[in-house]
């Protein structure tokens, strides 16, 4: 079969999952690109698991169709699908050593034992753990037991790699290290990659897309940086970025935002819809995108604010200020001297702010 | 020790006869002691003569140290026709509880595993009917299942015991398995179906091998339910086929003759040997597979 033909890996049709009447996904579409790299991101309850658990064929659909590779999958066992799948906790199986863990997939396949070799020895050095193929996983660390529960994906040889939350049970700079390696692991295999995961920086590093997922819904689609930087609704603008967008509420007037604390001309901002005038709506700042110190004068509009309190991080400081009684978190340079009380002057950058219609929650 | 040393450095003396020690240490030797005196007792009685015995001395040691009780007890004491000792029940006990515990052991070991991991419609119903059966006193179906033997062509024989004993054994090793298999983490199942293995390979290959615990737990308890077991034994067989506990009653109960207490005590220490081995033996997997299990429900 000529893959470059099949323009998706994984199609997911009017998908739906109900609990006895208790819908937990409900009319679900999602496309996935041969070699995409798509994180499902949400918090937890969001239904991003189960989704990952109906692709992997470990949860049984109650409406809709599952393709992999141009293949209907939606009846198939598991291991018929194609799939290799990462868990939280590992979930190696304690009694076998590495070597077992590996082979046993393919061992119940009926792979000849050459080729079982062949495959682990390539596995094995793909993910350096060929010093730990006789051990019991009990005698490996977090980081070597996760690269072993790869390494049992790697060997089945499938087009689809489903990982669920792989780095949530390892400590941060393990976490780090390891979110490297499986970028640097997907650039080698070019396999389609479905990872699921609560961690926004995660989402953000890995992804080709992130489907940012609430309630079962899939509530935006696209890539990081349009996610970052054009979120869909309220939802997705608050959820993505540490710390939060700010968001202040007011009134549209012919372009004009107004709030009782400032007013901004929006006339460099891309609207998608054209706002009616008098129109409640949401405006939202990312701390970042507020400039301060001698940028702020660069900026289109200024504003003065108080500060209340500040966080020095090292890489950046963050500072908590006021402005006529509205809050505003901005984010500074690591470098830059502010104090608690002292009054800031802030550049506001209209074309790189969010505005939500407030009753809808929607990008204007 | 000088006097400048008695600054606090380093770990905190420890005093061994502080009160604490002395109440908790009395505490334990007096329960010991309580517990023990019985054994003591059978022993020493087992092991001297008749005369002896009659001395009524049951506390102190033999004076003369006899092994004829024990002998005897084993093979020529008589219970009812028969006169070749607890030897017969013995056989008769071991042939029983083989096959019994294996068979009670492997159907409820796949029960607890298929309700834990295969959930199917009606599985929580059959699982509580299932339990249903472990609170009903067993002496109400005494009956019936006499009724039932009979139809099978089973009553009188050692088989029909075998297959009294499967089944009671059933809702109490089901609960104990299925709790056990609840407790070890889904992934791994997961795992291994996306791995390919099906219901028995997964069985076998991968929750098997991490259950020794749970094995000895129930090995232990259908040992010494099944080897204590007196009233199914006594009902469901006939004189030839009785179980050890039986025949001790048999031996002990005789309103016959002369009361041998020495064989007697022998002969009850020849058949709580059993389950008294299994546990010495598995103790220490005993009490962590009871652990283990209890854990999730």
């Amino acid at each position: 079969m000529d893959k470059q033909n099949i323009p998706y890996s994984v199609q997911i049709k009017a998908l739906g999952l109900k609990f006895g009447e208790h819908k937990v996904l409900e009319d679900l579409n999602l496309d996935i690109h041969q070699g995409e790299f798509l994180v499902l991101l949400g918090s937890s309850g969001c239904g991003k698991s189960t989704l990952l658990n109906c692709i992997a064929g470990l949860l049984e659909i109650s409406e809709g169709q599952l393709w992999i590779q141009g293949k209907n999958v939606t009846w198939l066992e598991p291991s018929e699908r194609g799939i290799g799948m990462v868990f939280q906790s590992y979930a190696l199986y304690p009694q076998m050593t590495v070597r077992g863990n590996l082979s046993f997939g393919l061992k119940n396949a009926k792979v000849p034992p050459a080729e079982i070799k062949k495959r682990i020895e390539r596995a094995a050095e793909i993910l350096q753990i060929q010093a730990l193929l006789e051990r019991k996983p009990a005698a490996l660390s977090g980081g070597q037991r996760q690269r072993v529960a790869i390494g049992r994906a790697l060997v089945r040889d499938v087009d689809v790699f489903l990982f669920d939350e792989p780095l949530s049970n390892l400590d941060a700079k393990l976490r780090t290290d390891l979110r490297v390696e499986i970028k640097r692991l997907h650039q080698q295999l070019q396999n389609t990659m479905i990872y699921v995961t609560h961690d926004q920086i995660e989402a953000m590093t890995l992804a080709d897309r992130i489907a940012i997922m609430r309630g079962g819904k899939i509530m935006q689609l696209a890539a990081p940086a349009e996610i970052y930087n054009r979120p869909k609704n309220l939802y997705v603008a608050d959820f993505i970025g540490s710390p939060s967008m700010n968001f202040i509420e007011g009134e549209l007037q012919n372009g004009v935002f107004h709030s009782p604390a400032f007013t901004l001309n929006l006339q460099d901002y891309a609207f998608i819809t054209s706002p009616s005038s008098g129109q409640k709506v949401v405006l939202g700042l990312r701390p970042e995108h507020i400039l301060s110190g001698t940028q702020a004068a660069t900026a289109s509009q200024q504003i003065t604010a108080r500060i209340d309190l500040v966080e020095p991080m090292g890489s950046d400081t963050l500072v908590y200020a006021q402005v006529q009684g509205q809050k505003l978190r901005v984010r500074m340079d690591g470098q830059a001297q502010v104090t608690a009380g002292e009054m800031l002057s802030l550049g506001l950058q209209p074309e790189r702010a969010s505005v939500f219609d407030r009753s809808s929650e929607q990008r204007l | 020790m000088h006097a400048e040393t008695l600054e606090p450095h380093g770990p905190k003396p420890k005093r061994h006869f502080s009160r604490t020690n002395i109440m908790l240490y009395g505490t334990l030797l007096l329960i010991s002691i309580y517990y023990l005196m019985p054994l003591w007792v059978m022993v020493m009685t087992s092991l001297k003569g008749m005369p002896e015995v009659r001395l009524g001395h049951i506390f102190a040691p033999p004076i003369e140290v006899t092994f004829e009780p024990w002998v005897k007890a084993w093979s020529q004491a008589c219970t009812g026709i028969n006169c070749d000792g607890l030897s017969r029940g013995f056989w008769n006990s071991v042939q029983i509880l083989i096959p019994s515990a294996v068979l009670s052991i492997m159907v409820a070991s796949v029960n607890g595993y298929a309700l834990a991991n295969w959930k199917f419609k009606g599985s929580e119903v059959f699982f509580t009917i299932l339990m249903l059966g472990a609170f009903i006193p067993y002496q109400i179906m005494i009956y019936p299942i006499v009724i039932l033997l009979r139809e099978l062509g089973l009553y009188g024989g050692l088989s029909g015991l075998v297959l009294v004993h499967t089944i009671f054994g059933m809702p109490i090793l089901t609960l104990l398995f299925r709790n056990y298999f609840a407790g070890i983490p889904e992934e791994l199942f997961k795992a291994a179906r996306v791995d390919g293995a099906g219901f028995w390979r997964i069985y076998f290959r991968v929750l098997l091998p991490m259950s020794l615990p749970i094995f000895v737990v129930a090995i232990i308890l259908q040992t010494t339910g099944i080897w204590n077991d007196f009233l199914f034994g006594v009902i469901y067989t006939k004189p030839d086929l009785y179980p050890m506990t039986v025949q001790l009653n048999n031996i002990v109960n005789s309103v016959q003759g002369v009361k041998e207490y020495n064989v007697n005590m022998a002969a009850t220490l020849l058949t709580g040997a059993v389950p008294l081995l299994i546990y010495l033996v598995s103790g220490k997997l005993f009490v962590r597979g009871i652990a283990a299990g209890a854990v999730k429900g």
